[in-house]
């Protein structure tokens, strides 16, 4: 079997088992909106919110809500007792990380189109002229925090209290994905140009090929008993 | 091993000299400084203690590294004693800067990269000790290790993003960037060095009793299998 192969075929199972019990896709999708109501009661009507704000409300609902589905891409595994399974597959760990990360950040994806769909509708926020900008934005975004979410979710999955050490060990490292993802977002809705976003783009992109890079070396002994 | 331990006594005794001479330096050798006056002295403690908490977690690191390469309990007691001993030494650091802060800033906190990038820090490395107690103890060397290097790797990059991010805000408050004279870098230089000294001596010995705990593990697992 060829690396694409392999790596399709857990992409496969995952989205399988997804579309039919639909439980992280829905999960996320419902905890998003909810995130946006709840900051629409906390900082009044849409009227006196600065664009500061929306694109930070924004992304703690991406971060948030993404961090409630790839919490569950290696805890599901072990729950259904199938980790031990995929371990024993002749394919190297990487493998592995690579096609559950990918999954993670499909899924993530999927419910960030949804979020910003609502968020349109809910704070009257026009996003369609800088759809272009804010998609890589968001693509180099989601990449860095479902890279580092799905690692700990794999250090995470055998712990006690996994659901309280995730979030501990996830929301330190990506400090710097958030920062940058906030500010570029806030930039572009400002009307401004791409070219302003660059250093931040440069943070993502170089965030995004450390954390790769890092899992890669280190994924196999995370998995190692 | 018993050479080790015979040498360790004279040095904790060095170390306990050490920061009597450094007591000294702060509280009565040190001029007062002009125009902050006697709170400049917390300066003494202050940077001593954020240097070797970085040391540390840059300890830990190199450590984590090697218990991936060679697979040496040892390394992972190195990395793990390292980090307690960083974390307190960070809150030191978070701690008296705050005090340091509030008489000269007027403000207990400030978003400078330098401060924000100490918080990120200690969080994350408060957040390896927990990941220590919640996992499975044959997976958490294994563990420790991974985040003890993502920890660290993450430093640089969490400091030039919020760097980036004050530059467009514009900082209310600068560092303090006042010239020293003689006799400050003299105490400076004196208490870095004790610091060190009380850095090293607590790191040993939480090495030496970890070990020991592993010790009397075994010998308690030999004594019930014995019998």
């Amino acid at each position: 079997m060829k690396f694409t192969h392999k790596l399709g075929a857990i992409i496969w199972k995952d989205f399988i088992s997804e579309i039919r019990t639909k439980e992280m896709i829905l999960s996320m999708c419902l905890f998003s909106f909810l995130v946006l109501v709840i900051f629409n009661f906390a900082f009044g009507s849409s009227a006196n919110l600065d664009r500061k704000m929306i694109a930070g409300i924004l992304w703690v609902a991406f971060v948030f809500s993404g961090l409630t589905g790839f919490g569950r891409s290696f805890s599901m595994e072990r729950d259904l007792g199938t980790l031990q399974g995929l371990i024993l597959c002749p394919i190297s760990p990487w493998t592995i990380f690579l096609a559950k990360l990918i999954g993670v950040f499909l899924f993530t994806t999927v419910m960030e189109i949804i979020t910003l769909f609502i968020f349109t509708i809910l704070y009257n926020a026009t996003v369609l002229p800088f759809i272009v900008p804010l998609g890589l934005i968001a693509f180099l975004g989601t990449m860095g925090f479902t890279a580092i979410g799905t690692l700990f979710s794999a250090i995470s999955a055998t712990a006690r209290a996994r659901n309280v050490i995730l979030p501990i060990l996830f929301f330190p490292i990506s400090v710097p994905v958030i920062v940058a993802s906030v500010k570029a977002t806030e930039i572009i809705l400002n009307g401004k140009s791409l070219q302003m976003v660059f250093p931040w783009l440069k943070i993502l992109v170089a965030f995004d090929l450390i954390f790769l890079l890092v899992s890669y070396l280190t994924f196999e002994y995370i998995l190692e008993e | 091993m018993k050479y080790a331990q015979t040498l360790l006594i004279p040095f904790q005794l060095l170390t306990f000299v050490m920061m009597l001479l450094a007591l000294y330096t702060i509280f009565i050798y040190a001029p007062v400084e002009k125009t902050m006056g006697v709170i400049q002295k917390i300066f003494y403690i202050h940077v001593p203690t954020a240097f070797l908490a970085y040391m540390a977690f840059f300890i830990t690191f190199i450590a984590s590294i090697l218990y991936l390469y060679r697979k040496d309990s040892i390394w992972d007691t190195v990395a793990h004693c390292a980090v307690e001993t960083g974390v307190i030494f960070c809150t030191i650091v978070l701690i008296t800067g705050s005090i340091w802060a509030k008489p000269i800033w007027n403000v207990w906190w400030t978003w400078d990269p330098r401060l924000t990038t100490t918080l990120i820090l200690w969080f994350t490395y408060v957040a390896y000790l927990m990941l220590g107690r919640v996992v499975k103890e044959n997976q958490r060397a294994n563990l420790a290790a991974v985040f003890g290097i993502i920890g660290f790797i993450n430093v640089p990059i969490t400091f030039f993003s919020i760097r980036l991010w004050r530059t467009i805000h514009p900082v209310v408050i600068t560092g303090s960037g006042f010239n020293m004279s003689w006799p400050m870098k003299f105490s400076l230089i004196i208490t870095l060095i004790a610091f060190c000294f009380l850095f090293f001596s607590m790191l040993i010995s939480k090495i030496r009793l970890e070990r020991l705990k592993k010790c009397v593990e075994e010998i308690k697992e030999i004594m019930e299998t014995g019998i």
